[in-house]
């Protein structure tokens, strides 16, 4: 193990102790206590959690975190393109999380391509009086406008669980009323601490009403797989899915970028499932394993470094052909990245990044930076659980700091102490970083860019780093502070 | 303008005595509003001699939204000009009834429905205090006096010291306050005693003990109140005399609600609650 630890110059166990020390100084006594063991020294040779997490945030600390709706519709359910989705609640839930998270959706230009989008818009009267009958109608109204959807979610926002609102025996009615499979999904955003318990839910949901109710048309093969956990931002899906394709095996079903709902009920179909985002979708690949007995592999695209690894995983679980398919893939993809490499890595040898994204990406894309000569300096999560900074341990480098839903406040801090030349995170932290004159990458939403994934991805992702770190702009900028 | 909440268990007759109380206040010369926080709606039938006034949250309904709502639509006058609204609301088991109480009152505020013509303004407001909406009427700035109806039975004495458990959690942050229990006779034992005793406990007074009479219900067929269908009855004489009681009460108190244990032994001192033996809770009637 002692050859993989990888140590960065300036950056000791103490150093990031007396970092987070000092840091923790600002708080009051009661406040410091509860954010003190979310904040840690990553211990790289351990493979074990250095913080702690999912756990209420701390009053009076800005937080990045989202809500149980925005888990369920802005990850699980959203991505998926021919289904409505309906926004039960008043306006606003519905308004600010359409469209916004860029899940590509193929199809036809203006009919298909894109997911189709409902809300309620609870008035006080749907309050006082239930919303359940408004459901209804709105159902019926949903079918005749969009003949095409193959079904309908029902995303609860707050105001549907407080008054106790039925949204499950309308659903049931309606859907044997319309013909058309109705999904109920009580996932109000009072629920759990975070957008993560929307997840769960959601893949609960799955669970409960639409896995295992449709079947594949074609006859089944050894290489039937699904990837799950890919939401197909920017086009994710799409470089994920043909690299899979390119190796041999049939992706039968993408959950859910991209994805098409009926094939998402045939998944207990399939051979192998493999996961993506592991926070996101972990629940229903253990359901599928549980019930079906399909293994579950987790894997990573970003970057060359471990995309090799990771086809040559999926390659055991296969026979000769894939596996004779995986390096004929990789012989012939290894010279183009080492020519994007040739090309970025002068630039970018030796820069520094900081991230705080969701659950997965703070720990996925380090092989890509590193792959690009660039180094981790800190990492943390919005949302992530245990087993996510398990798994983030032999990640970063040794003895990096590593925090948990941080304050504003804790990662300008860290950001003025550690100096990196990249942060990597969402929309709320982007300006105040870069009024302070670091560059910044929108990591949710790839910036408006994407896709990021697989070989196809890389290029990308090295092109959009070199432009925001290298950018002569950051010469001409000072910050006034 | 004097806010006052009438609360009280379920079936107590609030809102009898609320609309007969008010009908005395008018005749007296008072400018009266009664505003029905219920979704049943039956708090100002025998003020209006309707079967059932058009209420804030059903007009919402029909018109889609609050702010289209006009006041004149949901505010009617009735006997003595008393000014009579109805907050309305679900059916039971579906949406959200305690909302309704606080759309109904917020629109009535934004709308100047209390113009400073008025003396009194009551609430008349649904049986039990189940939640923040029901207590709306006496959050900051509305009713700061608080009247109970309640009777000799002891349901009706438990929801009396729950509801003073209420009044104490608002009245540590506001200004409301206990004004006394209005005791709707149910001629039981000792009636007149055992509710004087228990107002002594809660720190208050039993401002009036209305005795029993059928004249209530052959008015109410009528949908009026005893005041105007019978000035001359004795029974409207007791409701004159305990709107005159309310118009000079002075005594407004924080109110000290029991322990259960405390008000079960009141309960048995007055002999409407035996003494509990242990040895036989729980056994099957076979057994002991």
């Amino acid at each position: 193990m002692s050859d993989k630890i990888k140590n960065i110059d300036g950056i000791t166990k103490e150093s990031t102790e007396a970092l987070i020390e000092e840091t923790l100084a600002a708080y009051p006594e009661k406040g410091r206590k509860k954010r003190a063991p979310h904040l840690g020294a990553n211990d790289q040779g351990s493979g074990s959690a250095c913080v702690k997490s999912n756990k209420k945030t701390v009053p009076g600390v800005m937080s990045a975190r989202g809500c149980a709706y925005a888990g369920a519709k802005g990850v699980v359910w959203g991505p998926i393109g021919d289904m409505v989705h309906v926004s039960h609640g008043p306006v606003g839930c519905g308004w600010y999380s359409w469209g916004t998270r860029r899940n590509l959706v193929s199809g036809i230009n203006g009919v298909t391509q894109f997911a189709m989008q409902f809300t309620s818009d609870f008035q006080e009267k749907d309050i006082v009086y239930g919303g359940d009958k408004k459901l209804k109608t709105l159902l019926e109204e949903a079918k005749g406008l969009f003949p095409l959807a193959k079904g309908i979610s029902v995303l609860s926002e707050c105001p549907v669980g407080l008054i106790g609102d039925d949204i499950n025996s309308v659903a049931k009615a309606s859907a044997k009323e319309l013909d058309l499979p109705i999904i109920p999904c009580n996932c109000e955003g009072f629920r759990g601490v975070s957008q993560s318990l929307g997840h769960h839910i959601s893949n609960d949901t799955i669970r409960d009403y639409i896995i295992e109710t449709r079947e594949f048309a074609e006859p089944s093969s050894p290489y039937d797989i699904a990837l799950i956990g890919d939401y197909n931002i920017g086009g994710d899906v799409w470089a994920a899915k043909s690299l899979l394709e390119e190796i041999g095996l049939n992706v039968k079903a993408t959950w859910t970028g991209d994805g098409e709902l009926e094939k998402i009920a045939a998944t207990h179909q399939v051979k192998l499932n493999l996961i993506h985002c592991y926070r996101s979708m972990n629940y229903m690949c253990k359901v599928m394993e549980e019930k079906y007995g399909i293994p579950w592999l987790e894997f990573n695209f970003f970057g060359p470094t471990k995309i090799r690894q990771s086809l040559r995983a999926i390659a055991e679980r296969f026979d000769d052909t894939i596996k004779e398919n995986v390096e004929r893939v990789i012989a012939k993809y290894d010279p183009i990245m080492q020519a994007i490499i040739d090309e970025y890595k002068p630039r970018l040898d030796g820069k520094k990044v900081m991230l705080l994204v969701g659950g997965l990406r703070p720990r996925h894309t380090i092989g890509a930076y590193e792959d690009l000569g660039m180094e981790c300096v800190g990492s943390g999560y919005e949302f992530a659980h245990t087993d996510d900074y398990d798994r983030t341990a032999p990640e970063m480098p040794n003895a990096t700091v590593v925090y948990d839903d941080p304050s504003e406040y804790e990662f300008e801090k860290f950001a003025h102490a550690l100096k990196p030349d990249l942060i990597g995170s969402g929309i709320k932290e982007k300006y105040v970083f870069q009024k302070m004159g670091i560059p910044f990458r929108q990591m949710h939403s790839w910036d408006y860019s994407g896709p990021y994934h697989a070989y196809q991805g890389f290029e990308i992702f090295a092109r959009d780093v070199d432009m925001a770190v290298n950018s002569p702009t950051w010469k001409l900028v000072k910050a006034p502070f | 303008m004097r806010q006052i909440a009438i609360y009280g268990k379920g079936g107590i007759g609030k809102s009898t005595t609320t609309q007969n109380t008010v009908a005395g206040l008018a005749s007296i010369g008072k400018k009266v509003m009664i505003v029905g926080c219920d979704p049943k709606a039956d708090s100002t039938r025998l003020i209006l001699h309707a079967k059932a006034q058009n209420t804030v949250m059903d007009l919402v309904r029909e018109l889609g939204t609050v702010e289209d709502l006009e006041l004149e639509e949901v505010m009617k006058v009735g006997y003595g000009d008393v000014k009579c609204v109805e907050s309305g609301g679900p059916e039971p088991g579906v949406g959200c009834a305690g909302r309704g109480v606080i759309t109904a009152i917020n629109f009535l505020e934004e709308n100047g429905a209390y113009t400073p013509d008025l003396d009194f303004v009551f609430y008349d407001v649904l049986g039990d205090v189940v939640c923040g909406g029901f207590a709306m009427p006496i959050r900051e700035g509305k009713a700061e006096e608080i009247y109970i109806v309640t009777s000799g039975e002891m349901m009706a004495m438990y929801a009396a010291n729950n509801i003073s458990k209420g009044i104490l959690k608002y009245a540590s942050s506001g200004k409301v306050r206990l004004g006394g229990l209005i005791c709707n006779s149910r001629n039981t034992d000792r009636e007149d005693e055992l509710i004087e005793a228990l107002a002594r406990k809660l720190g208050t007074q039993m401002i009036y003990f209305v005795p029993r009479d059928n004249q209530v219900q052959r008015a109410e067929l009528r949908r009026m109140t005893v005041i105007e269908y019978s000035p001359e009855h004795k029974q409207a004489q007791e409701y004159r005399a305990l709107a005159q009681k309310i118009n000079d009460n002075k005594m407004l108190v924080v109110p000290t609600p029991l322990e259960m244990e405390e008000l079960e032994e009141l309960l048995m001192e007055f002999g409407i609650m035996e003494v509990e033996d242990e040895t036989i809770v729980g056994k099957a009637e076979g057994e002991a």
